[in-house]
């Protein structure tokens, strides 16, 4: 019997060639999605690229313009440093990730790679336009996120591909993340909304989670809040009830939730649209 | 391509480097300080399933395999992670403290002790991913407060205590080092309160 060979690169490079040289070998990375497969005999690897040591891909780098987050980043990273500034809504998500222990773990890069609807740092990379870059043998190419993830737990990463990095555009303002389940901790969104108020654009940016085959962008409702809003009444951006309670609707609309057994469709159309808007109600002021 | 403009860029660390290629069938690994060789092993086994069935350490619990429960939790490099969601491979050239090795220290006992002493120990079972998660937080936060202490320990599960007395347990080990800590004797932190 041929044993098994796991690679330990230190760089991309070498996990590419890597991923050559052993036809059928996988990326691990943080593993708390590829060992639960393989613990329940779901998934048996015949070679393993373990991505742990590779330094180049668990950084980050906050430009005037842009943030690009290296696909190592972790959890407890996305929460524990600059990112959080600059990237609000990253963190909070970050934060109702699993535990203490999943957060250490777990990977920007394995989120989406693994590509669940609930992937919990989905939404706000949709509704930043992220976009995301691969290495290959052929070298690198940068899709939009929305051409990676293409369906439920499926991607349009090439098996000798690894994920390298993020990037989405800096924007000024508030933003929020928000996640209904049945805990805390611990918890599979039933839904969940990230969104962005930009107050040099004067746009409000929303991406749902857990409410679509793949991450959506409530367009319908941020075209409607972005004009609605007085964005230069003092004391910051201001909407009256009944926009808010309309952009709630049409959060409402962008949704195509299922029936699962976690939740009904009823109950997730229904929380969407009352996180989006309680998220944005916590980012302007609201008007009687 | 990012603008010109002051910018920061920071690598977040990681473990130290290691081979590139290795056999996934006998390795070694630096758990609680000692090289362990890890023999006929299949790649696919968790660091848990290592240190229990190859390494003769069984005070990491397997109950969920899942990453639900906590009760493997082992410090990976310094970091409390779940034993059953790291592959026993990928352990190389990092080390591994258990609840064992970690037992050695006088810190982890005076949890250990303040777990039965609060009533916070029952069948037992999730009580060494308690004493790791625990010694985690308070080395790193001393005084914690109640949600600190609630949203460290939200990754480890007990099906018996209903948790009050292993949190009451915590509060303990904060009084009791903060009485020593702290000349004056004053109150020191339970951490109710910011
Ligand atoms: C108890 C528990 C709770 C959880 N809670 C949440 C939650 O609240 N929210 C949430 O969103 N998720 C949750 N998850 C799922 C999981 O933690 C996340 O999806 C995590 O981001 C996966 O990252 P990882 O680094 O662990 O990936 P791994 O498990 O190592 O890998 C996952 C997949 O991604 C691939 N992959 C990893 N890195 C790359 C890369 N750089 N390039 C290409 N492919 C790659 C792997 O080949 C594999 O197919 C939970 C998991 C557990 C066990
Ligand atoms: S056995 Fe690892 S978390 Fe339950
Ligand atoms: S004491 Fe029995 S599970 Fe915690």
């Amino acid at each position: 019997m041929r044993a098994a060979r796991v690679a330990l690169p230190t760089t991309v490079e070498e996990a590419v060639e890597a991923l050559t040289e052993a036809p059928g070998a996988q990326l691990l990375a943080g593993g708390t999605d590829f060992c639960v497969e393989v613990n329940f005999g779901l998934r048996r690897p015949p070679a393993v690229v373990a991505l742990r040591r590779v330094q180049e891909l668990r950084r980050y780098e906050v430009t005037p313009a842009s943030v690009v987050i290296g696909a190592g980043t972790t959890y407890a990273d996305m929460g524990g440093t600059e990112l959080s500034a600059v990237l609000p809504a990253l963190a909070a998500a970050a934060r109702t990730v699993g535990s203490p222990q999943i957060r250490n773990s777990g990977t920007l890069g394995g989120n989406i790679a693994t590509a669940s609807p609930a992937g919990d740092t989905l939404p706000l990379l949709a509704a930043l336009d992220a976009r995301v870059t691969l290495r290959g043998p052929a070298g690198e190419r940068t899709l939009p996120l929305g051409e990676i993830v293409t369906g439920v737990k499926t991607t349009s990463i090439a098996p000798d591909e690894v994920v390298v990095e993020v990037v989405v555009e800096r924007r000024t303002g508030p933003q929020q993340f928000l996640k209904v389940g049945t805990r805390n901790a611990m918890v599979i969104a039933i839904a969940s909304a990230a969104v962005v108020v930009d107050l040099e654009a004067h746009e409000v940016r929303v991406g749902l989670g857990s409410v679509a085959p793949v991450p959506v962008r409530a367009t319908e409702a941020e075209m409607h809040i972005g004009d609605a809003i007085d964005w230069r009444a003092t004391g910051g951006p201001r909407a009256s009830a009944a926009a808010l309670a309309r952009f709630g609707e049409l959060v409402g609309q962008a949704a195509s939730p299922i029936t699962d057994h976690r939740s009904t469709a009823e109950y997730r159309r229904h929380a969407v649209q009352v996180i989006a808007r309680r998220a944005l109600e916590r980012c302007v002021v609201r008007a009687a | 391509m990012p603008p010109e403009g002051p910018a920061t860029a920071r690598s977040l660390g990681g473990p130290a480097d290691g081979p590139a290629y290795v056999q996934a069938d006998r390795y070694e690994l630096l758990v609680n300080g000692t090289r362990r060789t890890v023999e006929d092993a299949w790649l696919g086994e968790s660091l848990l399933y290592v240190l229990r069935e190859r390494l003769g350490l069984p005070g990491s619990k397997n109950a969920c395999e899942q990453g639900e429960c906590g009760s493997c939790s082992v410090l990976l490099d310094s970091v409390v992670v779940c034993a059953c969601l790291v592959l026993g491979v990928d352990a190389i050239g990092s080390q591994v403290e258990t609840v064992e090795g970690l037992s050695a220290d006088g810190d982890v006992a005076e949890i250990q002790a303040g777990l039965v002493d609060a009533g916070g120990v029952q069948c037992g079972f999730c009580t060494p991913g308690f004493v790791v998660a625990v010694h985690d937080l308070l080395r790193r936060t001393p005084l914690a407060d109640e949600m600190a202490v609630r949203e460290a320990l939200s990754g480890n599960l007990c099906r018996c205590t209903g948790y009050g007395r292993i949190l009451e347990a915590v509060r303990r080990v904060q009084r009791s080092r903060a009485v020593s800590d702290d000349s004056d004797g004053s109150d020191g932190g339970t951490g109710d309160g910011e």
